[in-house]
């Protein structure tokens, strides 16, 4: 093995010294670019060690001149991103709900602030056209279970849908007439086909007639006499072809068998007021929004009601 | 000086013990620089009001997270970044994870992040999205789990698991360790009695969890998991707010 750094002939650039079964390595200089990339980085590192957090101690990093934090610089990004939107959510803060639509370009910002937060909270269970799926409605038709107005759309989110934790979440049960034993097998395919009469998916028929009867005497009191369905207690219409948890018989007699009682969280718990307001502003204007009702809309009575669909 | 650097060098390349012994000390000082410091700064220490071991329900639902491998498409860690946290809610803190053997921070995001996602959906919706998850999310890619609703939940002898975490630092009292198995089945009872769960587990959400109040399976064990996640300490409390925002070196 050679000890010492040597010409090489072929090539006249010197070795590095080394050799292993004869092989031997040149000793080229390295790229000029390299070497002053490779200081530059040094002198680098060595200036952000200085200003930024590095070296662990005892109790923390060193805090670095500039005192950077990531919290600190997320608190900064929040607060300038909150500041640009200061002066609208004042706006939106300020007006009632029911007369955003008064203010045509204030209407539109909280829109597009509702689609953003909608996009964030809503769509896993409304999709992300908002347009629902088995249990969670369709909010672009104009179908409305608790009411389409914005006052009302309005409180449906703040206060969520038989949230635990909200006293004034909107509540209704409609019993599990199968299950506890309220009707028998029979009477619930009864009902089922009256239903699926007056929906208008089934000619009128015995079994139907039947079920006319029981239906009266059981679900009309909160879905009506011809099913046009009760908002006060969230009891759907089933005069039209529109469902919830589904029309065709199987899903019919699972409902009126186990009924549903699909849960909406409190978004009041969960958002700020302005963001609620903008998301009721955005639902509203999805396609069914409905014009507010001339007197304010009633609260959804406390006692336990009867809802299906 | 040079030659005789090289003299010196040429002496650890021969002798493959003293090359193994010196490369072992190098790696140790680089060990001892940048992971011994984790268990004493401040930063990594941090202590938050409201954090409690899990219910034996929780950790039975944690136990099933881990074993479907949940955590390789989901994290549960929020990083403090403005798109993060106006997505997922407010940033992880360390101690949030300081009763999790292992932790379940990820490193992977093919799914949301799940830090904060209790309370977040209803109880139905985990439910119905963990048996199909395209019924409630059209474009969703996660794989369908419909045999959690249909597997009675078989945790084993969770007095043992208690006390396993127990040693390696998790502060279960005697009572929650001697209750585990009644707290287990309790948690997803609503027939039960759970004033006393409650006290011992704080913010422990008591009830049928899967839609089925007669078992208890591993759809309720999985769902209580998912719904506590993130919601035992206030971060937004003002109290909390004010000692991060004092924080420094990090």
């Amino acid at each position: 093995m050679a000890n010492e750094p040597r010409i090489d002939e072929a090539t006249g650039v010197e070795t590095v010294g080394h050799e292993w079964d004869g092989i031997e390595e040149l000793n080229n200089p390295l790229p000029r670019w390299w070497l002053w990339t490779f200081y530059a980085c040094i002198a680098f590192a060595l200036g952000y060690v200085v200003l930024y957090p590095a070296l662990p101690g005892l109790t923390g990093a060193t805090p670095g001149t500039l005192g950077w934090t990531s919290r600190g610089a997320l608190a900064a990004d929040l607060k300038a991103a909150e500041a640009s939107k200061a002066a609208v959510r004042a706006q939106i803060a300020a007006i009632p709900v029911e007369q955003l639509a008064a203010d045509p370009k204030l209407l539109r910002v909280a829109i597009e602030g509702g689609r953003a937060a909608f996009k964030v909270n809503c769509v896993q269970c409304h999709g992300a056209g908002a347009a629902g799926s088995k249990g969670y409605p369709n909010l672009n038709d104009d179908d409305w279970l608790w009411g389409g107005d914005i006052a009302t759309i309005h409180q449906t989110l703040q206060h969520g849908i038989r949230y635990p934790g909200d006293d004034q979440a909107r509540q209704s049960q409609m019993p599990a007439f199968g299950r506890d034993g309220i009707l028998t097998p029979a009477q619930v395919q009864d009902v089922v086909s009256h239903v699926r009469v007056i929906s208008g998916e089934d000619k009128a028929n015995g079994s139907a007639q039947r079920g006319a009867a029981i239906f009266a005497a059981n679900c009309a009191v909160c879905h009506g006499a011809n099913g046009e369905g009760n908002r006060l207690v969230g009891a759907p219409r089933l005069s039209d072809a529109i469902w919830l948890y589904g029309g065709d018989r199987a899903s019919l007699t699972e409902t009126v068998t186990n009924a549903h009682a699909g849960v909406m969280p409190a978004w009041s718990q969960r958002l700020d007021p302005v963001t609620v307001k903008m998301l009721a502003a955005y639902v509203h204007s999805l396609g069914g929004g409905e014009a507010a009702a001339p007197v304010a809309p009633a609260e959804a009575p406390a006692q336990p009601a009867t809802a299906t669909k | 000086m040079a030659l005789s650097f090289l003299e010196r060098h040429k002496k650890i390349e021969r002798n493959v013990t003293l090359l193994g012994a010196l490369a072992f000390a190098a790696v140790t000082v680089g060990g001892i620089v940048e992971i011994a410091p984790l268990f004493w700064i401040d930063n990594t220490i941090e202590k938050v009001q409201g954090m409690r071991p899990f219910t034996p329900l929780e950790t039975a639902g944690r136990d099933i997270y881990i074993r479907e491998g949940c955590y390789v498409c989901h994290s549960q860690m929020i990083r403090p970044f403005r798109d993060e946290t106006e997505r997922y809610g407010h940033y992880s803190l360390a101690a949030e994870s300081m009763y999790d053997h292992p932790f379940q921070w990820g490193s992977k995001r093919t799914g949301p992040d799940l830090a904060r996602v209790g309370g977040k959906y209803s109880d139905e919706w985990h439910v119905q999205h963990l048996k199909d998850p395209r019924a409630v999310v059209p474009e969703s890619i996660m794989p369908a789990y419909p045999f959690l609703a249909e597997r009675d939940l078989k945790a084993g002898d969770m007095t043992a698991e208690l006390r396993t975490l127990y040693q390696v630092g998790v502060p279960y009292s005697k009572d929650d360790i001697a209750k585990g198995n009644d707290d287990l089945k309790a948690q997803a009872d609503p027939e039960a009695a759970t004033a006393d769960l409650k006290k011992r587990y704080p913010k422990a959400q008591a009830r049928d969890f899967d839609g089925n109040p007669k078992r208890l399976t591993e759809m309720d064990a999985l769902v209580a998991y998912l719904q506590v996640l993130g919601t035992l300490v206030d971060v937004n409390a003002p109290a909390a707010q004010e000692v991060l925002v004092k924080e420094k070196g990090r």
